[in-house]
């Protein structure tokens, strides 16, 4: 396909019939990647999307670039080893808030110490949609969303601080219905050098009567003039200024994310919360151990001739472990 | 001592010491010494569950011949404190010998809190049998009044001398030695000339001259000690002038070397005993260099790769399940890719596992088995996994499945799993054990120059397909194995899921295409047992007429092995029929190799013989007798030996345990 072909978003949908609720948030999340993936001018070949299972792991289908729907709560993994051993591929991982933070929450932070350039989605919505909505790990303490039979027991992992613990380079929270900032937020986290992950705010309107579309967008609450007062506001509006710049700003940088975090209910803050690029990337790291990783990576590499005579060398290793003559 | 002539370069030694004392260094540099004298050797390595303290041993045989097993008896116990002495006394025969630290003959059983309460009361009652205390003084002195020769070196005399003589201002700071000084006597009470352990020094402390210097010094002064004995000793060590090369390695290295020879770029790992070494030699190793051990017109085929460069990417994970998925997605992109794990881990492996066969993934898992259940006995052996590895995960999902039975094998397999993983796209499991895995030894340089390495069937770059002609990664048109494409290849988008699936990989509930699915994948098992020859299925030893008939896998051929040598030597009317590629189950060949025989032995490291009852299973054949063990100690041969005899004798039961090692 030639590039100047791939700029619409329709160029990287697929013809598989989409089954999602209708009003879902993942609509939005999956149009702004196609969107960034066309803005960006991407060649399909060379991107893997990766996700885990629920609602939002079938978007993988609905995109034409490779597509690897894996198992519930091990997007980060699979995605890790795409990666790792090809690190010329654009590597994007999805991921419900069950699968990412519940039981893929062990991939979630050790994803954070690696560090590999690649961008982690979280798909937001507080709930497990695809079981019919029980409580997930984002949903807060006491709500009570309509197929609960009690107010939920446990309290809420924040997605944002969890990042920022674990180690990740570029940290952002987008909302499914602004579609323009989020296609934006996608684009600066794929180009990211480094982990990036995005916690992507997106109501579930079958099972999460709590925070809905109305909700984020403030209908419950209006202002004199009758006009909603959304509860979302972007970080960016208000000058806020994520970019570690030198190593002396990753301290101050890192609280005032933490702050901005914080915040829930009233004013919920979405955009970058912190960008770190300083941070060597784990395939940086490699090369510092392989010289050769970068241009030769695993998935690169010759093992054998055409006629299937291997080539790896083990002589060296054979030559170390061979036993002098006694004669 | 009677001076009838001494037996010579046939000999069992033992070395024991708390863990982290150095102990592994001595049997390492007592075993290079005799390799470098031109003697052959099998090291067996026993340990506890501990970072430092309690009790381990190396059980090491040399030989003129290649060894294959262990024995249960001792020629030669190597000590220098009292739990090695108390544990192992017993198991010297009474015309070998003990060395032993003097100073400690007063120390009780009771002062040494690491000995287990089962074993402390079992030593008790054989001393109070002879009339003897709880010493060590007693113990060795139910040894003298059989004949054991006693050699004491005052080890601490001698590394003050060293002390001394090196300026060393605190003894702790080379009190490690003792371990050398107990392998300095072994060798002057075996005549072995002492350069062979200056030169086995070089080789085990290359990098630290001074260490070198010392422990030679040392080590010599207790070999004049041990020497004094020599003359009238049953046993000696003898050099043999030897020119051809022979490698001395682990169990661990070996399946590291056939993977790396196989082309794996790609290994991840959470540590685990006893699969860990593997992936750490592999990390030590991690650049490659590329070039061919095919000589002639082959070779210069291989001069394409100079602008290429090679290198195995070891990914240590946050746990198993990140392990396999990790290296799942690896593979994905058409790297040879695997993880090394043992039990417990596996155990988590399984969702994974599902998931690679039904995406038809080429995936290798080398299965290090240990003794389960649960943590079980983390550092001992079994070989408790073989019904596990065939059946792991929910659902039906096709897998290779294959256990190597020595070193050899080892690398074979090492390397032919990823031809099967590729050819029959679908994981493949490779099983190897804890006997085989921490076990050394000196073995002729197997010729690999008939491996090739082959990868299926690949999608090629420039394959043409398009809008028109889509890719189709499970395509159902051509046989039950789809052109494989790969993350990153131009033209052929696909998709995977971990649901049934359509043939581009999209989720599919549809029950006409579930079943093509199924019986797709399944085909390519039925295709692996054609293909595959005999000789990679089973190997048979013995003659073939012979009624009676051992059946075993895995690690229990060396002892099976070295067992057989002596009963065929004794005229036994036995075969021996080891099998190694346990799914697709070779059952025809085996069926036809067991019909006629009146006595069909299984042999396996576990409770319930599950190889026995797979055969059964797979040919409708039962075993007429099991000779079986499950206390985490691997089968010796002499034990072997007695359990067959007794049956073809017609004096044993079905079922046979056995139950020796300590």
């Amino acid at each position: 396909m030639a590039l100047e072909q791939v700029l619409r978003p329709q160029d990287f949908a697929t013809e598989v019939h989409n089954d999602w609720c209708p009003g879902c948030g993942d609509f939005g999340i999956l149009r702004t990647i196609q969107m960034a993936f066309a803005e960006m001018k991407m060649e399909p070949h060379r991107v893997a999307v990766v996700s885990g299972i629920g609602c939002s792991a079938k978007t993988i289908h609905y995109i034409k670039t490779y597509g690897v729907h894996t198992l519930h709560g091990r997007a980060l993994p699979y995605a890790s080893g795409v990666k790792l051993a090809n690190p010329h591929l654009k590597v994007l991982c999805l991921s419900g808030d069950g699968d990412g933070l519940g039981i893929g929450g062990g991939h979630f932070v050790n994803a954070g110490r690696r560090n590999l350039d690649m961008l982690y989605i979280i798909h937001d919505n507080g709930v497990y949609g695809l079981t019919k909505g029980q409580a997930a790990p984002t949903l807060k303490l006491g709500v009570k969303t309509k197929s609960l039979a009690h107010p939920n027991i446990n309290d809420a992992v924040n997605p944002i601080w969890l990042a920022l613990a674990a180690g990740a380079t570029w940290v952002g929270r987008g909302y499914s219905y602004d579609v323009k900032h989020l296609r934006d937020l996608i684009i600066s986290g794929i180009r990211h050098k480094g982990y990036a992950f995005l916690d992507v705010l997106q109501p579930c309107p079958t099972y999460n009567d709590i925070n809905t579309k109305d909700w984020y967008g403030g209908e419950d609450r209006k202002d004199d003039t009758g006009r909603a007062m959304p509860r979302v506001y972007k970080l960016v509006d208000e000058g806020f200024d994520p970019v570690v710049r030198e190593p002396a700003d990753v301290e101050g940088k890192t609280t005032q994310a933490l702050e901005k975090a914080l915040e829930w209910g009233d004013r919920i803050p979405i955009g970058v919360f912190y960008e770190n690029e300083l941070t060597p990337t784990f395939e940086e790291r490699i090369g510092k151990r392989i010289a050769t990783y970068a241009d030769h990576p695993p998935a690169l590499q010759a093992i054998g001739t055409r006629d299937g005579i291997p080539v790896t060398d083990v002589g060296r290793l054979l030559a170390a472990l061979t036993v002098p003559p006694s004669a | 001592m009677s001076p009838r002539s001494p037996t010579v370069n046939d000999l069992s030694w033992m070395i024991g010491g708390p863990q982290g004392s150095g102990v592994d260094s001595s049997a390492n540099v007592f075993a290079r010494a005799c390799a470098r004298g031109g003697l052959n050797v099998y090291g067996k390595r026993e340990f506890y569950s501990n970072i430092m303290g309690e009790h381990s041993y190396f059980a090491l045989r040399a030989h003129k011949d290649f060894v294959r097993s262990h024995v249960d008896d001792v020629n030669v116990l190597a000590t220098f404190e009292a739990e090695t002495l108390l544990r192992h006394a017993r198991a010297v025969t009474d015309d070998g010998a003990i060395i032993y630290d003097p100073s400690l003959t007063k120390t009780r059983i009771a002062d040494v809190p690491t000995i287990e309460k089962r074993a402390a009361a079992d030593l008790r009652t054989y001393l109070i049998a002879r009339g003897l205390g709880e010493t060590v003084e007693d113990v060795l002195a139910s040894c003298k009044q059989r004949g054991v020769t006693l050699v004491p070196i005052p080890f601490k005399e001698l590394i003050e001398q060293v002390a001394d003589e090196f300026a060393v201002d605190q003894l702790s700071k080379i009190s490690r030695m003792v371990n050398m000084l107990a392998v300095g006597a072994s060798f002057g009470l075996l005549g072995f000339e002492y350069s062979h352990m200056e030169k086995s020094l070089e080789d085990v402390f290359g990098k630290k001259p001074k260490v070198i210097t010392m422990n030679a010094a040392g080590g010599l002064k207790a070999y004049h000690l041990g020497e004094a004995s020599a003359p009238a000793f049953a046993f000696r060590l003898e050099a043999i002038p030897r020119t051809e090369p022979r490698l001395f390695l682990t169990g661990s290295q070996a399946t590291a070397l056939g993977k790396l020879y196989g082309g794996m770029r790609f290994q991840t790992y959470y540590p685990i005993t006893p699969a860990s070494d593997e992936s750490e030699y592999l990390e030590m190793n991690e650049v490659l260099s590329l070039g061919t051990l095919a000589r002639g017109p082959e070779a210069e085929d291989a001069g394409f790769v100079k602008d290429q460069a090679a290198s195995v990417l070891v990914v240590q994970t946050e746990d198993e399940i990140a392990a396999v998925t990790m290296a799942t997605g690896a593979a994905l992109t058409g790297v040879r890719s695997a993880t090394a794990t043992s039990g417990p881990g596996f155990s988590l492996m399984m969702e994974g596992i599902g998931w690679a066969s039904i995406n038809e993934v080429p995936l290798v898992i080398t299965l290090y088995q240990r003794a389960g259940p649960s943590t079980g006995m983390p550092t001992r052996h079994e070989q408790g996994d073989l019904r596990f590895a065939l059946h792991a995960g929910h659902g039906e999902s096709p897998r290779i499945v294959l256990a190597s039975g020595d070193f050899e094998e080892s690398i074979r397999d090492g390397f032919l799993a990823f031809n099967y993983a590729e050819r029959y796209q679908m994981p493949v499991i490779h099983l190897v054990d804890k006997a085989l895995a921490n076990s050394y030894a000196t073995v002729a340089v197997p010729d690999l120059s008939d491996l090739r390495i082959d990868r299926g069937r690949l999608v090629p770059d420039g394959n043409g397909y398009s809008k028109d002609l889509p890719y189709k990664r499970f395509d159902l048109g051509n046989g039950p194995v789809s052109p494989r494409a790969v993350l990153g290849q131009d033209g052929t988008i696909f998709w995977n899921t971990g649901d049934e699936h359509d043939e581009f990989g999209h989720i599919t509930e549809d029950p006409v295409l579930r079943n093509l699915m199924m019986e797709k994948r399944f085909a390519k098992l039925d295709l692996a047992a054609k293909e595959i020859p005999d000789d990679a299925k089973f190997r048979y030893f013995g003659a073939a007429d012979a009624k009676a008939v051992i059946v075993s896998w895995g690690s229990t051929k060396g002892p099976l092995l070295d067992a057989l040598d002596r009963l065929w030597a004794a005229g036994a009317k036995v075969g021996y029929l080891h099998v190694r590629l346990v799914n697709p189950f070779p059952s025809e060949a085996v069926a036809r190799i067991l019909a006629k025989r009146t006595k069909r032995i299984g042999v396996e490291m576990n409770f319930g013989g599950q190889l026995a009852g797979i055969v059964r299973e797979q040919t409708g054949i039962a075993m007429t007798h099991v000779v079986l063990k499950y206390n985490g100690r691997p089968m010796s041969s002499p034990e072997l030996v007695e359990a067959i005899t007794a049956i073809l004798k017609g004096k044993a039961k079905a079922r046979t345990v056995l139950t020796r090692g300590a």
